[in-house]
Protein backbone atom coordinates (compact mmCIF):
# COMPACT_ATOMS: atom_id res chain seq x y z
CA UNK A 1 0.00 0.00 0.00
CA UNK A 2 1.19 3.50 -0.77
CA UNK A 3 0.80 6.98 0.63
CA UNK A 4 -0.98 9.29 -1.78
CA UNK A 5 -1.18 13.06 -1.60
CA UNK A 6 -3.70 14.50 -4.04
CA UNK A 7 -3.37 18.26 -4.48
CA UNK A 8 -6.41 20.12 -5.75
CA UNK A 9 -5.63 23.64 -6.91
CA UNK A 10 -8.62 24.23 -9.13
CA UNK A 11 -11.76 26.19 -8.41
CA UNK A 12 -14.55 23.68 -7.69
CA UNK A 13 -17.07 26.17 -9.07
CA UNK A 14 -15.31 26.31 -12.43
CA UNK A 15 -14.00 22.78 -12.78
CA UNK A 16 -16.26 19.76 -12.57
CA UNK A 17 -13.20 17.51 -12.43
CA UNK A 18 -12.64 18.51 -8.80
CA UNK A 19 -15.40 16.07 -7.94
CA UNK A 20 -13.42 13.38 -9.78
CA UNK A 21 -10.38 14.01 -7.61
CA UNK A 22 -12.50 13.62 -4.48
CA UNK A 23 -13.85 10.38 -5.94
CA UNK A 24 -10.30 9.15 -6.61
CA UNK A 25 -9.27 9.99 -3.04
CA UNK A 26 -12.15 7.88 -1.73
CA UNK A 27 -11.36 4.99 -4.07
CA UNK A 28 -7.70 4.95 -3.08
CA UNK A 29 -8.61 5.00 0.61
CA UNK A 30 -11.10 2.18 0.19
CA UNK A 31 -8.43 -0.01 -1.36
CA UNK A 32 -6.24 0.46 1.70
CA UNK A 33 -3.99 3.35 0.70
CA UNK A 34 -3.25 6.20 3.07
CA UNK A 35 -4.67 9.27 1.35
CA UNK A 36 -4.39 12.99 1.96
CA UNK A 37 -6.40 15.46 -0.10
CA UNK A 38 -4.90 18.96 0.00
CA UNK A 39 -6.80 21.96 -1.33
CA UNK A 40 -4.90 25.08 -2.26
CA UNK A 41 -5.25 28.22 -4.39
CA UNK A 42 -8.90 28.48 -5.51
CA UNK A 43 -9.40 24.91 -4.40
CA UNK A 44 -9.71 26.49 -0.96
CA UNK A 45 -13.09 27.90 -1.98
CA UNK A 46 -14.51 24.47 -1.35
CA UNK A 47 -13.66 24.73 2.34
CA UNK A 48 -16.45 26.96 3.71
CA UNK A 49 -19.11 25.06 5.59
CA UNK A 50 -21.85 26.52 3.38
CA UNK A 51 -20.13 25.88 0.06
CA UNK A 52 -22.28 23.93 -2.38
CA UNK A 53 -19.52 21.56 -3.33
CA UNK A 54 -18.26 18.26 -2.04
CA UNK A 55 -19.64 16.65 1.07
CA UNK A 56 -16.42 15.71 2.82
CA UNK A 57 -17.94 13.52 5.51
CA UNK A 58 -17.92 10.32 3.42
CA UNK A 59 -14.31 11.02 2.50
CA UNK A 60 -13.12 11.58 6.03
CA UNK A 61 -15.19 8.60 7.16
CA UNK A 62 -13.28 6.46 4.69
CA UNK A 63 -10.01 7.64 6.20
CA UNK A 64 -9.02 10.44 3.82
CA UNK A 65 -7.33 13.35 5.55
CA UNK A 66 -8.69 16.56 4.03
CA UNK A 67 -6.46 19.61 4.39
CA UNK A 68 -6.58 23.15 3.06
CA UNK A 69 -3.71 25.59 2.68
CA UNK A 70 -3.79 27.99 5.61
CA UNK A 71 -2.41 30.82 3.47
CA UNK A 72 -5.08 30.27 0.78
CA UNK A 73 -7.72 30.48 3.52
CA UNK A 74 -6.27 33.68 4.95
CA UNK A 75 -5.86 35.15 1.45
CA UNK A 76 -9.57 34.56 0.81
CA UNK A 77 -10.79 35.75 4.21
CA UNK A 78 -11.94 32.31 5.32
CA UNK A 79 -11.56 31.83 9.05
CA UNK A 80 -10.98 28.45 10.66
CA UNK A 81 -14.39 28.67 12.32
CA UNK A 82 -16.02 28.78 8.89
CA UNK A 83 -14.54 25.52 7.67
CA UNK A 84 -16.73 22.58 6.73
CA UNK A 85 -16.63 19.58 9.00
CA UNK A 86 -13.71 17.32 8.32
CA UNK A 87 -11.46 19.97 6.73
CA UNK A 88 -8.36 21.08 8.59
CA UNK A 89 -6.06 24.02 7.83
CA UNK A 90 -2.47 23.06 7.08
CA UNK A 91 0.82 24.49 5.97
CA UNK A 92 2.47 23.70 2.64
CA UNK A 93 5.13 22.04 4.78
CA UNK A 94 2.81 19.01 4.61
CA UNK A 95 3.34 18.78 0.85
CA UNK A 96 7.12 18.95 1.18
CA UNK A 97 6.92 16.32 3.95
CA UNK A 98 5.03 14.00 1.63
CA UNK A 99 7.51 14.59 -1.18
CA UNK A 100 10.45 13.93 1.12
CA UNK A 101 8.83 10.77 2.45
CA UNK A 102 8.24 9.35 -1.03
CA UNK A 103 4.46 9.61 -1.20
CA UNK A 104 2.85 9.59 -4.62
CA UNK A 105 2.09 13.30 -4.93
CA UNK A 106 -0.31 14.18 -7.74
CA UNK A 107 -1.17 17.75 -8.64
CA UNK A 108 -4.55 18.64 -10.10
CA UNK B 1 11.66 3.98 -11.59
CA UNK B 2 8.45 3.72 -13.59
CA UNK B 3 6.40 6.84 -14.24
CA UNK B 4 2.88 7.38 -15.54
CA UNK B 5 2.37 10.62 -17.44
CA UNK B 6 -1.30 11.53 -17.15
CA UNK B 7 -2.40 13.93 -19.88
CA UNK B 8 -5.70 15.71 -19.32
CA UNK B 9 -5.35 19.13 -20.90
CA UNK B 10 -6.08 19.01 -24.60
CA UNK B 11 -5.16 21.20 -27.55
CA UNK B 12 -3.15 23.66 -25.47
CA UNK B 13 -1.00 25.57 -27.98
CA UNK B 14 -0.76 22.49 -30.19
CA UNK B 15 -0.74 24.62 -33.35
CA UNK B 16 2.06 26.83 -32.06
CA UNK B 17 4.08 23.89 -30.78
CA UNK B 18 3.18 21.52 -33.64
CA UNK B 19 2.53 18.81 -31.08
CA UNK B 20 1.18 18.27 -27.60
CA UNK B 21 4.04 19.31 -25.37
CA UNK B 22 3.60 16.45 -22.92
CA UNK B 23 3.33 13.81 -25.64
CA UNK B 24 6.49 15.38 -27.09
CA UNK B 25 8.17 15.35 -23.68
CA UNK B 26 7.24 11.68 -23.28
CA UNK B 27 8.92 10.93 -26.62
CA UNK B 28 12.03 12.86 -25.62
CA UNK B 29 12.27 11.25 -22.18
CA UNK B 30 11.71 7.79 -23.63
CA UNK B 31 14.59 8.52 -25.95
CA UNK B 32 16.67 9.41 -22.90
CA UNK B 33 15.97 6.03 -21.34
CA UNK B 34 12.89 6.80 -19.28
CA UNK B 35 10.56 4.01 -18.25
CA UNK B 36 7.19 5.63 -18.68
CA UNK B 37 3.68 5.14 -19.92
CA UNK B 38 0.89 7.58 -20.76
CA UNK B 39 -2.71 7.84 -19.63
CA UNK B 40 -5.09 9.98 -21.66
CA UNK B 41 -8.00 11.28 -19.63
CA UNK B 42 -10.39 14.21 -19.77
CA UNK B 43 -10.55 15.90 -23.13
CA UNK B 44 -7.09 14.60 -24.03
CA UNK B 45 -8.80 11.30 -24.96
CA UNK B 46 -9.64 13.06 -28.21
CA UNK B 47 -5.95 12.89 -29.14
CA UNK B 48 -6.51 9.23 -30.02
CA UNK B 49 -9.14 10.01 -32.64
CA UNK B 50 -8.20 9.23 -36.23
CA UNK B 51 -8.73 11.86 -38.89
CA UNK B 52 -7.75 14.93 -36.88
CA UNK B 53 -6.76 17.61 -39.38
CA UNK B 54 -5.38 20.95 -38.28
CA UNK B 55 -3.81 21.80 -41.64
CA UNK B 56 -4.28 24.91 -43.68
CA UNK B 57 -3.94 27.79 -41.27
CA UNK B 58 -2.35 30.94 -42.64
CA UNK B 59 -1.81 34.25 -40.88
CA UNK B 60 -1.41 36.94 -43.49
CA UNK B 61 1.24 35.53 -45.80
CA UNK B 62 2.61 33.24 -43.11
CA UNK B 63 1.42 29.63 -43.41
CA UNK B 64 1.46 27.06 -40.63
CA UNK B 65 3.09 24.30 -42.66
CA UNK B 66 3.51 21.58 -40.02
CA UNK B 67 0.26 21.07 -38.15
CA UNK B 68 0.28 18.68 -35.20
CA UNK B 69 -0.18 14.97 -35.85
CA UNK B 70 -1.46 14.07 -32.42
CA UNK B 71 -2.80 10.59 -33.13
CA UNK B 72 0.32 9.76 -35.14
CA UNK B 73 2.53 10.95 -32.28
CA UNK B 74 0.69 8.57 -29.95
CA UNK B 75 1.07 5.69 -32.40
CA UNK B 76 4.81 6.28 -32.69
CA UNK B 77 5.06 6.48 -28.90
CA UNK B 78 3.42 3.06 -28.67
CA UNK B 79 5.86 1.77 -31.29
CA UNK B 80 8.64 2.75 -28.87
CA UNK B 81 7.14 0.46 -26.24
CA UNK B 82 5.11 3.01 -24.31
CA UNK B 83 1.69 1.84 -23.17
CA UNK B 84 -0.97 4.44 -23.91
CA UNK B 85 -4.03 4.04 -21.71
CA UNK B 86 -7.27 5.79 -22.56
CA UNK B 87 -10.20 6.34 -20.20
CA UNK B 88 -13.34 4.81 -21.65
CA UNK B 89 -15.57 6.90 -19.38
CA UNK B 90 -14.11 10.08 -20.85
CA UNK B 91 -14.52 8.75 -24.39
CA UNK B 92 -18.14 7.90 -23.67
CA UNK B 93 -18.85 11.28 -22.12
CA UNK B 94 -17.66 12.92 -25.32
CA UNK B 95 -19.56 10.58 -27.63
CA UNK B 96 -16.38 9.09 -29.08
CA UNK B 97 -16.76 5.58 -30.46
CA UNK B 98 -13.97 3.00 -30.34
CA UNK B 99 -13.93 2.67 -34.13
CA UNK B 100 -12.90 6.33 -34.34
CA UNK B 101 -9.67 5.61 -32.51
CA UNK B 102 -6.17 4.56 -33.50
CA UNK B 103 -5.21 0.98 -32.71
CA UNK B 104 -2.98 -0.25 -29.91
CA UNK B 105 -4.54 1.71 -27.04
CA UNK B 106 -5.17 0.09 -23.70
CA UNK B 107 -8.72 0.92 -22.66
CA UNK B 108 -9.44 1.34 -18.98
CA UNK B 109 -12.52 2.37 -17.03
CA UNK B 110 -12.84 4.54 -13.96
CA UNK B 111 -12.91 1.38 -11.87
CA UNK B 112 -9.45 0.43 -13.17
CA UNK B 113 -7.75 3.72 -12.29
CA UNK B 114 -6.56 2.81 -8.81
CA UNK B 115 -5.04 -0.42 -10.08
CA UNK B 116 -3.23 1.43 -12.87
CA UNK B 117 -1.84 4.09 -10.51
CA UNK B 118 -0.56 1.34 -8.23
CA UNK B 119 1.66 0.00 -11.02
CA UNK B 120 3.82 3.13 -11.09
CA UNK B 121 6.38 4.58 -8.70
CA UNK B 122 5.38 8.12 -9.57
CA UNK B 123 2.34 9.65 -11.24
CA UNK B 124 2.84 12.95 -13.05
CA UNK B 125 -0.44 14.65 -13.83
CA UNK B 126 0.14 17.24 -16.56
CA UNK C 1 21.82 19.25 10.32
CA UNK C 2 19.10 19.04 7.74
CA UNK C 3 18.30 15.74 6.15
CA UNK C 4 19.80 15.79 2.70
CA UNK C 5 16.77 15.02 0.57
CA UNK C 6 16.62 15.73 -3.14
CA UNK C 7 13.40 16.91 -4.74
CA UNK C 8 12.61 17.73 -8.35
CA UNK C 9 9.93 20.14 -9.51
CA UNK C 10 8.69 20.52 -13.07
CA UNK C 11 7.10 23.91 -13.71
CA UNK C 12 5.21 25.04 -16.79
CA UNK C 13 3.55 28.37 -16.14
CA UNK C 14 4.94 31.72 -17.26
CA UNK C 15 5.22 34.46 -14.64
CA UNK C 16 2.35 36.79 -13.76
CA UNK C 17 -0.33 34.43 -15.08
CA UNK C 18 -1.31 31.91 -12.44
CA UNK C 19 -1.26 31.24 -8.70
CA UNK C 20 0.59 28.02 -9.47
CA UNK C 21 3.83 30.01 -9.82
CA UNK C 22 3.40 31.49 -6.35
CA UNK C 23 2.65 28.07 -4.90
CA UNK C 24 5.72 26.65 -6.60
CA UNK C 25 7.89 29.39 -5.08
CA UNK C 26 6.39 28.69 -1.65
CA UNK C 27 7.23 25.00 -1.95
CA UNK C 28 10.74 25.78 -3.16
CA UNK C 29 11.18 28.16 -0.23
CA UNK C 30 10.29 25.45 2.28
CA UNK C 31 12.60 22.92 0.63
CA UNK C 32 15.43 25.48 0.47
CA UNK C 33 15.06 26.34 4.16
CA UNK C 34 15.30 22.63 4.96
CA UNK C 35 18.63 22.47 3.15
CA UNK C 36 17.33 20.09 0.53
CA UNK C 37 18.90 19.68 -2.85
CA UNK C 38 16.32 21.05 -5.26
CA UNK C 39 16.08 20.55 -8.98
CA UNK C 40 13.78 22.60 -11.16
CA UNK C 41 12.98 21.74 -14.74
CA UNK C 42 11.32 24.77 -16.29
CA UNK C 43 9.27 23.70 -19.28
CA UNK C 44 7.38 25.84 -21.76
CA UNK C 45 6.32 29.20 -20.28
CA UNK C 46 8.16 28.61 -17.04
CA UNK C 47 11.46 29.37 -18.77
CA UNK C 48 10.40 33.03 -18.49
CA UNK C 49 10.48 32.88 -14.69
CA UNK C 50 14.25 33.54 -14.43
CA UNK C 51 14.36 35.93 -17.42
CA UNK C 52 17.03 38.46 -16.55
CA UNK C 53 15.39 41.50 -18.16
CA UNK C 54 12.28 41.55 -15.95
CA UNK C 55 11.93 45.06 -14.56
CA UNK C 56 9.84 46.54 -11.80
CA UNK C 57 7.55 49.47 -12.55
CA UNK C 58 5.70 52.19 -10.68
CA UNK C 59 1.95 51.86 -10.24
CA UNK C 60 -0.13 55.00 -10.65
CA UNK C 61 -3.31 53.26 -9.55
CA UNK C 62 -1.66 52.38 -6.27
CA UNK C 63 -0.12 55.87 -6.10
CA UNK C 64 3.35 54.39 -5.61
CA UNK C 65 6.64 55.02 -7.37
CA UNK C 66 8.83 52.18 -8.52
CA UNK C 67 10.60 51.78 -5.18
CA UNK C 68 7.46 51.97 -3.08
CA UNK C 69 5.62 49.57 -5.37
CA UNK C 70 8.50 47.07 -5.20
CA UNK C 71 6.82 44.97 -7.87
CA UNK C 72 7.49 41.24 -7.53
CA UNK C 73 9.99 39.90 -10.03
CA UNK C 74 10.27 36.12 -10.30
CA UNK C 75 13.94 36.42 -11.29
CA UNK C 76 14.64 38.00 -7.89
CA UNK C 77 12.67 35.31 -6.07
CA UNK C 78 14.64 32.60 -7.88
CA UNK C 79 17.97 34.25 -7.05
CA UNK C 80 16.89 34.53 -3.41
CA UNK C 81 15.81 30.89 -3.34
CA UNK C 82 19.18 29.84 -4.76
CA UNK C 83 20.86 31.84 -2.02
CA UNK C 84 18.58 30.39 0.65
CA UNK C 85 19.30 26.85 -0.50
CA UNK C 86 23.04 27.53 -0.37
CA UNK C 87 22.81 29.24 3.04
CA UNK C 88 21.06 26.17 4.43
CA UNK C 89 23.49 23.66 3.00
CA UNK C 90 21.48 22.64 -0.04
CA UNK C 91 21.38 23.52 -3.71
CA UNK C 92 18.92 24.83 -6.26
CA UNK C 93 19.76 23.60 -9.74
CA UNK C 94 17.47 25.33 -12.24
CA UNK C 95 17.36 23.99 -15.80
CA UNK C 96 15.45 25.81 -18.50
CA UNK C 97 14.22 23.68 -21.41
CA UNK C 98 16.46 24.96 -24.20
CA UNK C 99 13.99 24.64 -27.06
CA UNK C 100 11.36 26.43 -24.97
CA UNK C 101 13.88 29.24 -24.38
CA UNK C 102 14.59 29.56 -28.10
CA UNK C 103 10.89 29.70 -29.05
CA UNK C 104 10.33 32.53 -26.62
CA UNK C 105 13.58 34.45 -27.00
CA UNK C 106 14.23 33.99 -23.28
CA UNK C 107 17.96 33.34 -23.59
CA UNK C 108 18.98 35.94 -21.03
CA UNK C 109 18.44 34.17 -17.73
CA UNK C 110 19.84 35.11 -14.34
CA UNK C 111 23.12 33.64 -13.16
CA UNK C 112 22.86 30.05 -12.01
CA UNK C 113 20.20 29.02 -14.52
CA UNK C 114 21.37 26.57 -17.13
CA UNK C 115 20.02 25.27 -20.40
CA UNK C 116 18.93 21.66 -20.73
CA UNK C 117 16.53 19.13 -22.22
CA UNK C 118 13.97 16.50 -21.22
CA UNK C 119 16.92 14.17 -20.66
CA UNK C 120 17.98 16.45 -17.79
CA UNK C 121 14.47 16.25 -16.36
CA UNK C 122 14.55 12.47 -16.43
CA UNK C 123 18.02 12.46 -14.84
CA UNK C 124 16.74 14.84 -12.15
CA UNK C 125 13.76 12.59 -11.44
CA UNK C 126 15.83 9.43 -11.31
CA UNK C 127 18.27 11.02 -8.88
CA UNK C 128 15.60 12.46 -6.57
CA UNK C 129 13.62 11.21 -3.63
CA UNK C 130 10.52 12.50 -5.37
CA UNK C 131 9.24 14.67 -8.20
CA UNK C 132 6.30 17.03 -8.34
CA UNK C 133 4.92 18.12 -11.69
CA UNK C 134 2.99 21.40 -11.50
CA UNK C 135 1.34 21.56 -14.90
CA UNK C 136 -0.19 24.50 -16.72
CA UNK C 137 -3.76 24.44 -18.01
Amino acid sequence: MSNYLLIESRDPFECSDVEGVCWLAGELAQTGHKVTLFFLQNGALTARAGAETTDFEPLTASGVEVLVDDFALRERGIGNAQLADGIKPASLEVIVDHLADGSKVIWH
Amino acid sequence: MKVLNVIATAYRATLEEQDDTVVWLSHAMKGAGADLDVLLRGSAVNYAVKGQDAAGLRFGDEPQTQPPQLAGDLSSLMEKGVTVYVMDDDLQARGIQRDELISGLEHISRDDVVGVLDRYDQVWHW
Amino acid sequence: MAENKTLTFALMDPPFENARSTTAFRLLDIAAKRGYNINVFAYEGAVSLPFALQEAHPNAVHGRDVEEENHPLPRKYIAALMQSAADNGGTLDWVNCGLCVDERGMGEAIEGVRRGSPADFWAFAEGSDNTLVIPTK
